[in-house]
């Protein structure tokens, strides 16, 4: 109990949050670092995984490969990783932009495979009848992919960000090994100067995040869920992409 | 099928007996039981720890060897971990011997100390140590501790020989594990006692947590920090010429190796043969062990060991 008490002082000790802060800085900017340095990971991952999983759930082509392929990625532990790019690029690059790199590649490759899952998963879960009746109306290809399968898969894709936004802010922590800021550091510094207070104080503000962030993602899973479900359809538990659009009810499924 | 299911569990059934005949045979001779000292009629045997890192146990085989060369029984018992296990495996007799450093042995049983230079540190271990029955000889001009540290073309270009010249070099990037900034030795100990530091922005700290290791040598040489914290034996000093800055104000407590035996294991030609070892044991031999031990050469501790010995005539 006295481990959290003081935890909790190291957090809300208004002092922790300004000028005159213990190492490794006032809380709010290294809160901040941490953020962006999530969202950058996660918008370069997005911009790789959401076009190649809207292929492989459009077309169903290379579906066994990819998912082999990101299991195997999920299963490389960060930190490593992060050791190995850094050591590669630190040949030839300076120590900063070596270490900068390094996190936010081995951030990318955490967060690519829960957002490519979520986006081919949420696009094969679309009912074949649906797209086979935009087909039949003369939808082009690529209007059944922007105008039935993202809009019915959307609960699903937001689903793989958050769970990927959710692994990165986690993971983000390591990136303070080789001098890259955020809440890490705070959990490193920690360590050294065997500051139990702000070891665990750092944790929780991890974990405060991670809640926090998570929460927002479930209201827009949910929103995203309101969105797709078929009008009059009181279908807010999230499951609304299996909603068919055909004129079957949802009942008889 | 059926035939087929019962040939395998026979097989395994087999196996497990054979397992357990073979355990048997094991429960006999117990492999944690003290060695054999039946021909022990000098004394018994000496087991000489290290901790885990290599430095520690070129240093555990530099004793090792000596001893076993002048007559002891010994044995080694490699990479234990911290004080909080290294001090009770010498009270209760699992070793006897152990090549520790001064201050941070010091820092185990007083961590406010206030000695700083070798002298000081090693009269004030003797007390400390006593209370669990144990003792210290010589220490060693050899030291292993931290040590602010620039690059050659630094030092040149700003004319720095001691800590208190950084002055000069401001504003600079420090580079260290992220406690230094608030060790008494690190930035606050800069600012305070050598007065580098004293405006705001004159020394920028850049936390890298390595403990002086590559990463640390790195940032140092590629000029993204221009001081670093690396430790006085670190091979990188003598490969990549990194000079260590003097420390007259004795900042920095002293590191230096020193034998801790435990009472129970003391004669005065076990402290004869140790503290010869001491006498000549310096940083930039540690530097060399190291280098050969964790260099491109990876040689083994115990063949840097033995070199060195050979070197300095101690293996009569």
């Amino acid at each position: 109990m006295d481990l959290i008490l003081g935890a909790l002082g190291y957090i809300f000790d208004p002092v922790n949050w300004g000028a005159g802060a213990v190492q490794p800085g006032a809380i709010g900017g290294l809160l901040l670092e941490h953020l962006r340095l999530t969202a950058l990971c996660v918008g370069i991952a997005l911009v790789i995984a959401l076009p190649l999983g809207f292929y492989i759930g459009h077309t169903g082509r290379a579906r066994q490969f990819v998912i082999g392929f990101t299991g195997a990625m999920r299963a490389l532990p960060t930190l490593g990783l992060l050791y190995f790019f850094f050591t590669l690029f630190a040949f030839s690059l300076s120590f900063l932009p070596a270490a900068n790199l390094a996190v936010v590649i081995s951030l990318i490759i955490l967060a690519i495979p829960s957002i490519l899952a979520g986006a081919y998963s949420g696009l094969e879960s679309v009912d074949r009848e649906t797209i086979d009746a935009s087909r039949a109306l003369g939808m082009t290809e690529f209007q059944i992919l922007w105008q039935v399968e993202i809009p019915l898969a959307l609960p699903l894709i937001v689903g793989g960000i958050r769970a990927s936004v959710l692994q990165v802010i986690a993971t983000a922590t390591v990136a303070a090994y080789i001098g890259v800021g955020g809440l890490g550091r705070i959990i490193l510094t920690g360590i050294g100067t065997n500051d139990y207070d702000r070891i665990l104080g750092g944790a929780l503000l991890v974990t405060a995040l991670a809640l926090v962030v998570d929460g927002a993602f479930a209201l827009l899973q949910w929103l995203a869920a309101v969105g797709t479900a078929p009008r009059g359809a009181r279908d807010t538990d999230g499951d609304a992409t299996r909603a068919p659009l055909s004129a079957e009810p949802a009942t008889q499924q | 099928m059926s035939t087929a299911h019962r040939t395998t569990r026979l097989l395994v059934g087999g196996i497990a007996v054979g397992a357990m005949v073979a355990l048997a045979g094991c429960a006999s001779a117990d492999p944690t039981a003290p060695a054999d000292s039946a021909d022990g009629a000098t004394g018994d045997q000496i087991v000489v720890g290290s901790f885990a890192f290599p430095e520690s146990e070129i240093t555990m085989e530099i004793y090792a060897q000596a001893l076993e060369a002048a007559g002891f029984d010994v044995d080694t018992q490699p990479n234990i971990g911290p004080r909080q296990q290294t001090i009770p495996a010498l009270q209760d007799g699992s070793i006897n011997l152990i090549p520790e450093f001064n201050g941070n042995l010091l820092a185990y049983y007083d961590p406010e100390y206030t000695e700083r230079t070798t002298e000081e540190v090693d009269a004030a271990l003797v007390q400390a140590v006593a209370v669990d029955g144990l003792q210290v000889l010589d220490s060693a001009p050899g030291e292993d501790k931290d040590a602010y540290v620039v690059t050659r073309e630094t030092a040149e270009a700003n004319d720095l020989t001691e800590i208190g010249d950084l002055s000069a070099l401001v504003p600079f990037t420090l580079g260290a594990n992220s406690q230094f900034a608030e060790l008494p030795y690190g930035i606050p100990g800069l600012k305070d006692v050598y007065g580098v530091g004293v405006n705001p922005g004159d020394v920028e700290f850049l936390a890298i947590e390595d403990f002086g290791g590559p990463d640390t040598v790195q940032a140092l040489t590629d000029g993204t920090v221009q001081v670093a914290d690396i430790y006085t034996t670190s091979p990188a000093i003598l490969t990549e010429d990194l000079v260590v800055l003097e420390d007259p104000e004795a900042l920095i407590s002293s590191q230096n190796v020193i034998p801790l035996v435990s009472d129970a294991i003391y004669t005065d030609e076990l402290a004869d043969v140790l503290n010869g070892i001491s006498a000549e044991l310096t940083t930039d031999d540690l530097i060399a062990l190291r280098d050969r031990v964790e260099g491109d050469e990876k040689a083994s501790a115990g063949t840097a060991a033995a070199d060195w010995l050979e070197e300095k005539g101690l293996l009569e």
